[in-house]
Formats: C-alpha cells, structure tokens, sequence
C-alpha cells in the first residue's frame, strides 16, 4: 500500500471506530449471549426445532413478510409503470405522492389505520351504514390488519428501485416492438416486464428484508395476539429476561437477512442496485 | 423474399403541434420498389413524415395511402411497415436470433418457419455467425445489420430507415451504404429513408425528397436535383454551391444573360424571366476552371485567390472577385493548372449550361 494509500484509510479511520464500538460490538455480545446464557451450549438453537412457539413465531413471520412483499410488489409495479409513463410534469408530482408517507410517522401511521379498521371505525361503520354487512368486520389485531399497515408502510419502498429501473427502459424499444406488430400486452410481457425484472427484484429484496424485522406496525395492527419476530424479542427480552432466547431469534433474523442478500446478489449485481461500482 | 414493392402516397399531409406546424401540405408518391429519401436539417419535418407513415404520429391533416387503400387510421403494430430506428433499438434482453424472430413470434408463426426465416434474415445481412451473441456484444455496423434483419424478415410492405447510418464512423457508413443499396437491390421492395446527410441521400436513393420548415421544397432524382435546383435552399443544402445575383440583361432561345457591376454571365434557361428583373444563379464550384493566357470560355472573370486549402483529391480556393464577391472553386490536385498560392490573380471560365437559375429561399416561401 503506498503512502497516499494510508492516509485516506487514515480519513475513515473514526467513523470505522464508531462503528466497531457502537455496532459491531453489541451485535457480536448479542451472537455470544445466544450461546451463553442460560447455559453454554447450543440449547437456545436447540428450541428452533423443539418448540412450537418458537416455530409458530417463525412460520407466521414469514407468512406476514411473503404476503406483504407480494401485494406492495404489485401495488407498487402498477403505480411505477403509471409514474414511468406519465409526462415530465406528472411525474414530478406522483413521485411526491409516493414520497410524502414516507416523511409521516410510522406511529401515526399505525393509529391512523387502527382508527380505520377497528370493530366501530370509519370501515365497518360505512359498510354497516350502507348495508353490506350487519355485524363488524375484524380487520384490525390479527394478521390481515398487520399486512394492511405494513403493505402501507412498504409500498414507497418498492416504488423506488422499480421505477429507478422502468426509467431506464429506453422508450424507443417499445416503439420499436410496436412497429414489428406486437400488442400491447406482447410489449408488455416480452420487452418491458423482463426489462423491468432487476428493479422489481430489488424492490422484493428490499420489502422482504425491511418486513422482517419490523416492530412498531405489527405490536400495533397485531394487538398482542399475532406475534412477529421483532416483538416476540422484545417480548422474551423485556418481560420475561429470557435473554439466551431472544438473542437466538436476533441472530437467526440477521443469518435470514444475509441469506437473502446472498440469495439475491447470486442474481443481480447488487452494486448496480445500490448505486455503487461504475456503470 | 419475393420483390413485391408497395406503392405509398402521402397526400396534403400536415401536422400541427399548438401553434407549431411541423409538416406542412406535403404530398409525395413512392413508387412500386422504390428507394425514397426524405432529406432535411434537423427541424424540417422529415422525421415527423416518417413517423405518420409508420403509424406513430397521426397527422392533422391529409390521408396516407398504400396500394391505393386508405390507412391513416391504422395503428403501427398492424401496418405491417418494417422500421430501422435511430440507434436501431435492439431488444438488449434478447439474442441476436431472439430479436429477429421477434416480429415472426407475435405473429404466431411456427417454429420450424420461424427458424428457417430468421436464419435466412440474418443470411441477408451476413450475421449467421453471431445468433447467440446479445447485441450488447455486437460493434455498431453489426448492430445496424440486426435491426434491417428484424425489419425485413417478416417481409414488411415498406422498409421504413430513421438516420440508419447517422450514429456510425465516416468509414463504417460509406461502406453500410454500399450494402444497404445492394440490399434494396437485391430483395426489391419500397424503402424510405430519412436523413440530413447529402451524400447518403444522393448515392442511395432512386428519389430524393428535399423538406425544409416543414414543407417539400423539392423531388427528384439525385442527379436532377444536383443538376437542376429550383431554389437556393436546395443548391446549397444538396453539395455546395456560389451563387450569383444580377439584373437580367437580354434573354435570348434557351438562356439569359445577368449583369453585375461590370460583369455580364450568360446563362442556359428554359424559360427565361423578365427583362430588368433580379436573378439568383446557382454555380458548382466544380463546373468552373482556372483559364490559361489567351483561353477563353462562355463567362469569364477575374479574382484573386484569397484563401485554398488542399483536400487530397482537390484544391478548394475561394477567389475574390470584384462583381460576385467570394467564389468557391474546387480544382482535381492531379492537373491544376496552377499552384494556388493567396493573392495569385486568376482568371475563372465557365460554360453557360454550367449555372442554373434558381429562386431566392424568400420568393420561395411567397411562391408556396
């Protein structure tokens, strides 16, 4: 390494200390205690194939996580394809649109939709208004109401990357494919979804890793009856000081959080999605 | 690929975005196999015409006939029109054979034909080698090739090139042209072309159709355009031209003679304008050549070189003249007569038959 090499590595040096100090080290204190505490030894891993509640909390999780990814993929593919083809001006503002939740508590958020769907809110009293339905809907505190708030939370989320790699789409390829005689669903299926594929990927990716380990939405929208990874920690952790337990199911969430990541950097360049690394 | 030409006819078409007309009343005939040029700088419209005829741009007004048959209404996708893009537009997520089967596909051919006219396609255009290749991995020339394979493998009535060649190195075109008109040659069917590159216009076209501010100004062959302009827009976009303006002096069976200053220049004409009157002449500056002591020609004049440079093949000078200010004159290096030097006094000889009268661009635009 030459001189002038060492003295940018010098630059980053404090931000590198604060991170080792304030991130890696907790998370590598959290990897110890899941092997320490009761006991030493693997007995925390062990509740991963032996206890229902264990794998109840995993299975519903995942269940929560594929749904929401699937139905803000869609909502958000359809919303891209919208804001890709909209005139410059258009774009400006659906892009707001899209942007604008994302500066609004997710708190609030959560209570606004539990205000919603509750037995006496805004839904049920509409449709019991007009007649559709004669005793209230449960939309809130179980796992339908968990996916409304999240699909809400993450649908900017899945905007982004996609619409980043709809625009890329040069808009003379589906001219061009017209001219050859195709239709417009042709186009669509054969020349703008599979050009569209690396953002919607990216876009599941992202979902699906931000859902797993979301806290607030699910400990709101569930009511304490479902319970996703984040709260069961919190849970295991603050009211019944099982650390050994929690801190397995935290591990287990990162290991499932860079197996996706692997998974998917197997198939698309990840740098291109993040911005990084040259063209 | 049988040669069945179409025949296109564009009649009174316009087309008008808010206040601004980018074609105005053209109409235009291609015929039967035809190689038609649309030739303009940029903003003439050209590129518009060709969109109204491939479906992409509907027209204010006017009609677009092919074989007779109305079809102005018609979307692109059931024109059956090929069309060569500008930057060719190549599927990037396909193969090479991928994007030539593609038009066969949507039109539900099956595989055995499909197959055995993509490679025929490609054939055509000597790519069989580079199927599997994606175009990413193709030079631009080759990727050019790919684009008039998959515009002409599902035998389209009309041929439809946007600036095919304009994003290819000097000696990359030169050489796609060659091909190109071989190709139209050889298969026969109704091309249009667009572009604002003189010569490609010139050495590929059967006809040439000369658009400025949206409306046609000219059409003809190359050679008759070359030859005989009508106006100075046309002189001076197709080749170079000088131009020479005087008052008509006597007017006599097949010519006139203009008068500048102290100059006379007799001119051939069909039909020569009205005594007193101005006119504009249009001059090559490869029809004139230096005159040696006593030599003689129809028109004289004298000049001084102000400037020349050597081009290889010729000298271009400009030479100074006292009646028709700077004349552009280009000389063959391999027997001038001279070594241009600046401030060498010449003597410039042309025959008649060698200048055209044409209209000044304003007494065009009042004319049209």
């Amino acid at each position: 390494m030459r001189r002038q090499d060492a003295g940018w590595w010098l630059l980053i040096l404090p931000a590198f200390l604060l991170m080792t100090a304030f991130y890696v080290a907790p998370i590598a204190q959290v990897l110890a205690i899941s092997f320490t505490e009761p006991a030493p030894g693997l007995g925390n891993y062990e509740r991963l194939f032996t206890s229902e509640s264990v794998q109840r909390v995993i299975v519903t999780t995942l269940r929560i996580c594929i749904l929401t990814t699937a139905i803000s993929l869609l909502l958000g593919y359809v919303l891209s394809y919208r804001i890709a083809l909209a005139g410059a001006a258009a774009q400006r503002w659906w892009i707001l649109a899209v942007l604008v939740p994302l500066w609004i508590s997710v708190l609030v958020r959560a209570f606004a939709w539990v205000t919603l769907l509750r037995r006496q809110g805004l839904v049920n009293e509409t449709l019991i208004a007009t007649g559709i339905i004669t005793e209230p809907l449960a939309l809130v505190w179980n796992e339908f109401g968990i996916v409304v708030g999240m699909v809400h939370y993450m649908v900017p989320y899945a905007v982004l990357p996609m619409l980043a790699s709809m625009r890329e789409i040069d808009p003379r390829l589906l001219a061009a494919a017209r001219g050859l005689g195709a239709s417009r669903i042709t186009i669509f299926a054969k020349i703008f979804l599979p050009l569209s594929m690396p953002g919607l990927l990216a876009a599941g990716v992202l979902v699906f890793i931000f859902s797993l380990g979301f806290y607030i939405t699910p400990a709101l929208l569930g009511g304490g009856k479902t319970l996703m990874v984040a709260e069961w920690i919190g849970l295991q952790i603050l009211d019944l000081l099982r650390w050994g337990l929690g801190t397995m199911m935290a591990t287990m969430l990162v290991v499932a959080i860079l197996a996706t990541l692997a998974i998917f950097a197997r198939i698309v360049d990840l740098r291109r999605i993040f911005g990084g690394g040259g063209a | 690929m049988s040669a069945a030409g179409h025949a296109l006819a564009l009649r009174g078409l316009s087309k008008r975005y808010g206040s601004f007309t980018a074609v105005a009343d053209v109409s235009l005939e291609v015929g039967q196999g035809e190689f038609l040029t649309l030739l303009g700088p940029s903003g003439s419209g050209k590129t518009t015409i060709l969109m109204c005829i491939a479906g992409f741009v509907e027209p204010s007004e006017g009609a677009i006939l092919l074989d007779g048959r109305d079809i102005t209404a018609l979307p692109p996708e059931r024109r059956d029109f090929g069309m060569v893009f500008q930057g060719y537009a190549l599927f990037p997520h396909m193969t090479v054979a991928e994007n030539v089967a593609f038009p066969l596909r949507v039109r539900k051919m099956g595989a055995a034909e499909r197959e055995a006219k993509v490679r025929a396609a490609l054939d055509l255009v000597q790519l069989a080698a580079f199927a599997e290749r994606r175009p990413s991995q193709l030079s631009g020339g080759q990727q050019q090739r790919v684009a008039l394979a998959r515009a002409l493998v599902f035998e389209p009535a009309l041929l439809l090139l946007d600036e095919p060649l304009s994003a290819l190195d000097k000696k990359l075109r030169a050489e796609l042209q060659d091909e190109l008109k071989a190709l139209h040659r050889r298969i026969g069917r109704t091309f249009v072309n667009v572009t604002h590159d003189q010569e490609e216009a010139l050495s590929l076209s059967d006809r040439v159709a000369i658009l400025n501010h949206g409306r046609l100004i000219q059409q003809g062959a190359p050679a008759e355009l070359y030859e005989a302009p009508r106006t100075r827009f046309v002189a001076d976009f197709l080749g170079k031209s000088n131009f020479l303006a005087g008052t008509v002096q006597e007017a006599f069976a097949g010519g006139f003679a203009i008068g500048a200053g102290a100059t006379r220049v007799v001119t051939a004409a069909a039909a020569p304008p009205a005594l007193g009157s101005r006119a504009l002449l249009s001059l090559r500056p490869e029809k004139m050549a230096l005159l040696a002591e006593g030599e003689t020609a129809e028109n004289t004049v004298q000049g001084v070189i102000a400037g020349w440079s050597y081009l290889g093949a010729g000298y271009a000078l400009n030479v100074e003249t006292p009646d028709f200010g700077t004349l552009r004159v280009t000389l063959p290096t391999w027997n001038a007569p001279i070594a241009p030097r600046e401030g060498l006094a010449v003597r410039l000889g042309w025959r008649a038959a060698a200048s055209v009268p044409v209209l000044d661009d304003l007494d065009q635009d009042r004319a049209a």
